[in-house]
């Protein structure tokens, strides 16, 4: 079962890096996004995996999983929705003020721009 | 006074001036001058004690466990070096109440000048070297302030970070040694330091040690090769150049010998680099200043070379020269400062410092000349003068000191720089003052009122009365020298005396007066010689070192950071993986220990839905809603992970952030194009995906590898598992943890939580204050609309679930103590709840119907869980310690009531709060022009049309 974990906690982290690499800020975003998938399964299987061992106390059962990574992991998850939100509104503010949605330093796409008839993919209308 | 309070004081007074500016220029000066007396006085009351061998010690502790404590301690060595900081600051500030014009920002100057001050004391006072350091690093950051205070001309600027970039990387080398030589001792206090010199000596450290300090004290005290920035610091006001560069903090290095004098001296290689390098400084600044014809570069080379006569002094390591350097210490700072002042006059009243253009003056400023003339004489090694007292001791101690086995290298040298140090003294009187002139002087000059020469004056009168009667300085030279030497050599049995004598000395001086005399009279041909003669420019030297590294530099960081944030993310991925890469190959990677679980048959059909969907991700990215769905099945299937792996909390959390997180980046696409361009070729496709194997693989070894071996040492978990109901009164030890163990932590967290919802709301807002807000609202279309945007199926559906999920929200919250639940959770499923009227019939309707604003929900809960912590405080108990019991209402069960519950209210309320306000702020983002708030709930009903038929 760790091998399957591992394995997609591994593919979660590659297609995320590979969305991060992306040129335009809604890919990055989503790359983000499934890096924390990844941060977060990570966080949690520091405790190690246990199946059926809820840290829920039970008469006359003492074997229980970890609960700390449990706990951290739950306010992480909370605080990744606000901080995806936050940048969402950024990217979102940059698109809507300046048609703009490159992350990377525009002036290095000038020549690229010129070259391409509708360089935003896509216009706001 | 408290030690502590003299250090203190200049610190403090340091806000006055900078207040008062308004109050005008005399109270500015008022109160500098009133802030040092105060601290001069205080110093004063030590003297007796002090004199009588006693120490005088303040002790703080601070931080122990660093070794880093404020103790400070006073010592003779101590005591002059303060009392020179202070009497002669007083009189700078005399001096700089005259000197500046009124262009100049007084309170400003001021202000610096109390910094610097204050530093300066910390240093010489300081038991504690790490107290020392960061008040060695403070006079160099002052001195900055001061050297480009007037920030209009660029060579005060140049010179500015000529003496910071100097100085501070002898600060920086100086930090090296001091910890060294506190790692050598054990112990960072320089009382401690200074009594063992053999376990100093004899260890191996000892050499690094020696020479970073050094680095610090030479860069300081302007020694060869680093003598180069002081010249240029002469771009500072001349009050500066007067306290700084001539009495004060070029001593300081030569302090920081003369303290370590005790430990670091004696050896072999203190005798070849200090004694090598203060020969070479006092024979190269003496030939430099000749040729200067700038006053302040004059005398600025002059400082050079006496500053190097005194390492020199301190280099041979014998008590008799420690006992001349000590002299010479006071004697300089008296003669060299009064210079200063009376060249700062002359520029003052002539409106230049070009040597060349001025001569006569002593007809137009007989004061001023009668006082540079007197300290030149000193400066020159002239009987019945102080300088001529200390020079010859150490003409003396030149005659004895032989070097690289020889016996005359040393006395020559010394001679040498004698005989120049005379010429330029006699230049300074005979080409500004003597002759015919000014010859060129842009204003006629005059002597200036007594508020200006009254400084130099009264430091001239320690100049004659020493030169006359030594015997008056002998008690405090031979106090300050014993505290010097340390007892680490024998106290030398020497008196300060005019006449010793036919000394070997007293001929090198008559050679050196007398050759001094023919030099100048030689001046004009030398003068010719010296300008057509190469010589490397200090300044272009080291121009061109900073130059190729700021090119380096340059190089390096825009060769990784061009702005092209794809870019860096790639090199920060390869970078990371190869250093994990380095530390598997390097490492001792720990065996597996534990036995993997078994993989189920369900496991693998989830763990495909999961892999298939994140792969299916990078291959169909182009197109951003199908993204969204896969997005949706990655995290429902993280969840039931989660689930699966014993963490109920977690899936629960998961799953309906998941819903909220979809829902958001729907409304941002809503705005945001569809699909994504096609732009990356082939190449540049292949190698990001090269990148991302790498990084996946890399994750994916160390969390096998993680899973597979046993926790390295116990984990405090346990501690958890067996406090949660004894402690925290509750069996869901996760929540327990937030609620209770951690609170602190979790506090922390909604309140992040509430700071992004702002954040978003504040974007939101100035975004629709732009003029963006009329482009949104006038914006088309993207296809054609569905014929009702709030179709009667869902209203119904969402009307009738929202008090059932109202009511699982209150039942989750409820039971988040003992079974999988609680306020994250909670706060979540009602959002949800709310949200889905959002949907269901559009904005305005439902924002009409909103009672309570959600910044306010927020700030509730954070008060709500901040008010359960403090309740705690009337118990007399820590923050956020919680209490619980159980209590029984009849006909209900026995249940419990516990204080984390009103702080697990308190995360639900902020967490309902930020979601509503992020998804409110996009929403409103999507009103259009024309769109009213509908009174009707949804677009068609049936039972409205009946309405209006019948």
């Amino acid at each position: 079962m760790e091998l399957l974990v591992a394995s997609a906690v591994g593919i979660l982290t590659a297609a995320g890096i590979y969305m991060v690499l992306r040129l335009r800020t809604f890919p990055v975003i989503i790359g983000v996004s499934l890096l924390t998938y990844a941060v977060n399964i990570f966080l949690f299987a520091s405790g190690r995996l246990a199946t059926d061992m809820p840290p829920i106390l039970r008469d006359g059962v003492d074997a229980y999983t970890d609960p700390l990574p449990q706990a951290l992991v739950l306010t992480a998850i909370v605080i990744s929705f606000g901080m995806t939100a936050v940048v969402v509104i950024i990217a979102l503010g940059a698109w809507l003020s300046c048609s703009d949605d490159y992350v990377d330093d525009p002036e290095l796409h000038s020549g690229q721009q010129a070259a391409d008839p509708n360089p935003r993919g896509g216009s706001f209308r | 006074m408290s030690l502590f309070l003299i250090v203190a004081l200049p610190f403090l007074g340091a806000l006055l001036p900078g207040l008062m500016n308004q109050a005008g220029r005399q109270a500015c000066f008022t109160a500098t001058f009133l802030v040092t007396l105060l601290a001069t006085l205080g110093l004063a009351t030590h003297v007796p004690a002090v004199m009588a061998g006693e120490v005088i010690t303040a002790k703080l502790d601070w931080l122990p466990g660093l070794g880093m404590n404020v103790n400070l301690f006073l010592d003779p060595l101590g005591l002059m070096f303060a009392g020179l900081i202070l009497v002669i600051g007083l009189l700078i500030i005399a001096y700089a109440r005259a000197y500046l014009s009124r262009k100049d920002n007084m309170g400003e100057f001021f202000t610096y000048l109390l910094l610097f001050q204050g530093a300066m004391v910390g240093i010489v006072l300081s038991d504690n070297v790490l107290m020392l350091l960061v008040f060695w690093e403070l006079t160099s950051l002052s001195s900055f302030l001061l050297i480009g205070y007037w920030k209009h001309l660029p060579e005060g600027r140049q010179g500015a970070r000529m003496a910071l970039a100097v100085t501070g990387m002898g600060g920086l080398a100086l930090i090296g040694g001091m910890l060294l030589l506190g790692r050598i001792v054990g112990s960072y206090d320089l009382t401690v330091i200074l009594e063992n010199r053999d376990v100093i000596q004899a260890s191996p450290l000892y050499l690094p040690a020696l020479i970073l300090i050094l680095l610090g004290a030479f860069t300081k005290s302007a020694q060869f090769p680093f003598h180069f920035w002081l010249p240029h610091a002469m771009a500072a006001p001349t009050p500066v150049s007067a306290y700084l560069h001539s009495a004060t903090m070029v001593k300081a290095g030569l302090f920081l010998m003369a303290r370590l004098w005790p430990v670091l001296s004696g050896s072999d290689w203190w005798f070849w680099i200090v004694t090598t390098a203060g020969l070479t400084t006092m024979v190269l600044g003496a030939v430099i200043a000749l040729f200067k014809n700038d006053l302040k570069a004059l005398l600025a080379f002059s400082t050079v070379s006496h500053l190097g006569l005194i390492t020199f002094l301190l280099g041979t390591g014998s008590g008799y020269a420690a006992m001349a350097a000590v002299f010479h210490i006071l004697n300089h700072a008296s003669f060299k400062a009064a210079l200063f002042m009376t060249a700062g006059i002359v520029d003052h009243e002539a409106h230049t410092r070009d040597i060349t253009r001025l001569g006569g003056l002593r007809k137009l400023m007989p004061i001023t000349f009668g006082i540079a003339t007197i300290a030149a004489l000193s400066m020159a090694g002239i009987p019945l003068l102080n300088g001529f007292l200390s020079k010859e001791m150490m003409l003396e101690e030149a005659a004895h000191t032989k070097i690289f086995g020889s016996y005359w290298l040393v006395p020559v040298a010394a001679t040498v720089g004698a005989l120049f140090s005379a010429a330029y003294s006699f230049r300074y009187i005979v080409h500004t003052f003597l002759g015919e002139g000014p010859k060129d002087a842009p204003s006629k000059p005059h002597d200036p009122p007594m508020g200006m020469w009254i400084s130099p004056a009264l430091l001239i009168v320690p100049v004659v009365l020493i030169g006359i009667m030594p015997f008056l300085a002998e008690p405090f030279v031979k106090t300050v020298t014993y505290a010097v030497i340390g007892g680490a050599v024998e106290m030398p049995d020497a008196h300060l005396k005019i006449w010793h004598g036919l000394t070997p000395a007293l001929y090198m001086s008559i050679i050196a007066v007398l050759g001094g005399a023919l030099l100048l009279s030689l001046f004009a041909p030398l003068a010719r010689g010296w300008a057509a003669a190469p010589r490397p420019e200090a300044k272009d030297i080291f121009d061109g070192i900073v130059a190729f590294f700021v090119g380096l530099a340059r190089g390096i960081t825009l060769g990784l950071h061009n702005g092209a944030f794809t870019r860096y993310a790639a090199i920060f991925t390869v970078t990371v993986t190869g250093l994990g890469l380095h530390a598997w190959m390097t490492g001792t990677g720990a065996a597996p220990t534990r036995e993997m679980l078994p993989i189920t048959i369900n496991a693998l059909a989830a763990w495909a839905m999961l892999v298939a969907a994140a792969g299916m991700i990078v291959f169909v990215h182009r197109n951003r809603l199908a993204v969204l769905i896969l997005m949706g099945i990655v995290g429902l299937f993280v969840s039931v992970g989660f689930n699966y792996f014993s963490a109920p909390d977690l899936a629960l959390t998961q799953i309906s952030v998941e819903v909220v997180t979809i829902i958001l980046l729907l409304l941002a696409l809503n705005f945001l194009p569809n699909r994504t361009p096609k732009e990356s070729g082939v190449g540049r496709r292949l190698r990001d995906g090269v990148i991302a194997l790498l990084g996946g693989l890399a994750v994916f070894g160390l969390i096998y590898s993680m899973l597979m071996t046993d926790f390295v040492q116990p984990s405090i978990s346990q501690y958890h598992l067996d406090n949660s109901y004894k402690g925290g009164g509750g069996d869901n030890v996760v929540n327990v943890i937030l609620v209770d163990f951690r609170g602190f932590d979790t506090f922390g967290e909604i309140i992040v939580l509430g700071i992004a919802a702002i954040v978003i709301y504040a974007l939101t807002e100035a975004l629709l204050s732009s003029p963006v807000r009329a482009q949104l609202l006038n914006r088309g279309y993207e296809s054609r609309r569905a014929g009702d945007a709030h179709p009667l199926m869902m209203v119904v559906l969402t009307r009738v679930m929202m008090p059932i999920v109202l009511m699982v929200g209150v039942y989750i919250f409820l039971r988040g103590h003992n079974e999988p639940g609680g306020g994250f959770i909670a706060g979540l499923v009602v959002a949800i709840g709310v949200v889905m009227q959002y949907m269901a019939s559009g904005f305005a309707w439902a924002d009409a119907r909103q009672r309570y604003p959600y910044h306010g929900i927020i700030g509730a809960g954070v008060l709500v869980a901040g008010l359960t912590g403090i309740g705690a405080w009337f118990f007399g108990a820590p923050f956020l310690s919680s209490a619980f019991g159980y209590f029984r209402i009849p006909p209900m069960q026995e249940f419990e009531l516990a204080t984390a519950m009103g702080f697990d209210l308190g995360v639900f309320l902020a967490v309902v709060g930020a979601v509503m306000l992020s998804l409110e702020s996009f929403s409103r983002l999507g009103r259009r022009q024309g769109d009213k708030p509908s009174e009707y709930a949804m677009d068609i009903d049936p039972s409205r049309d009946e309405e209006k038929e019948g």
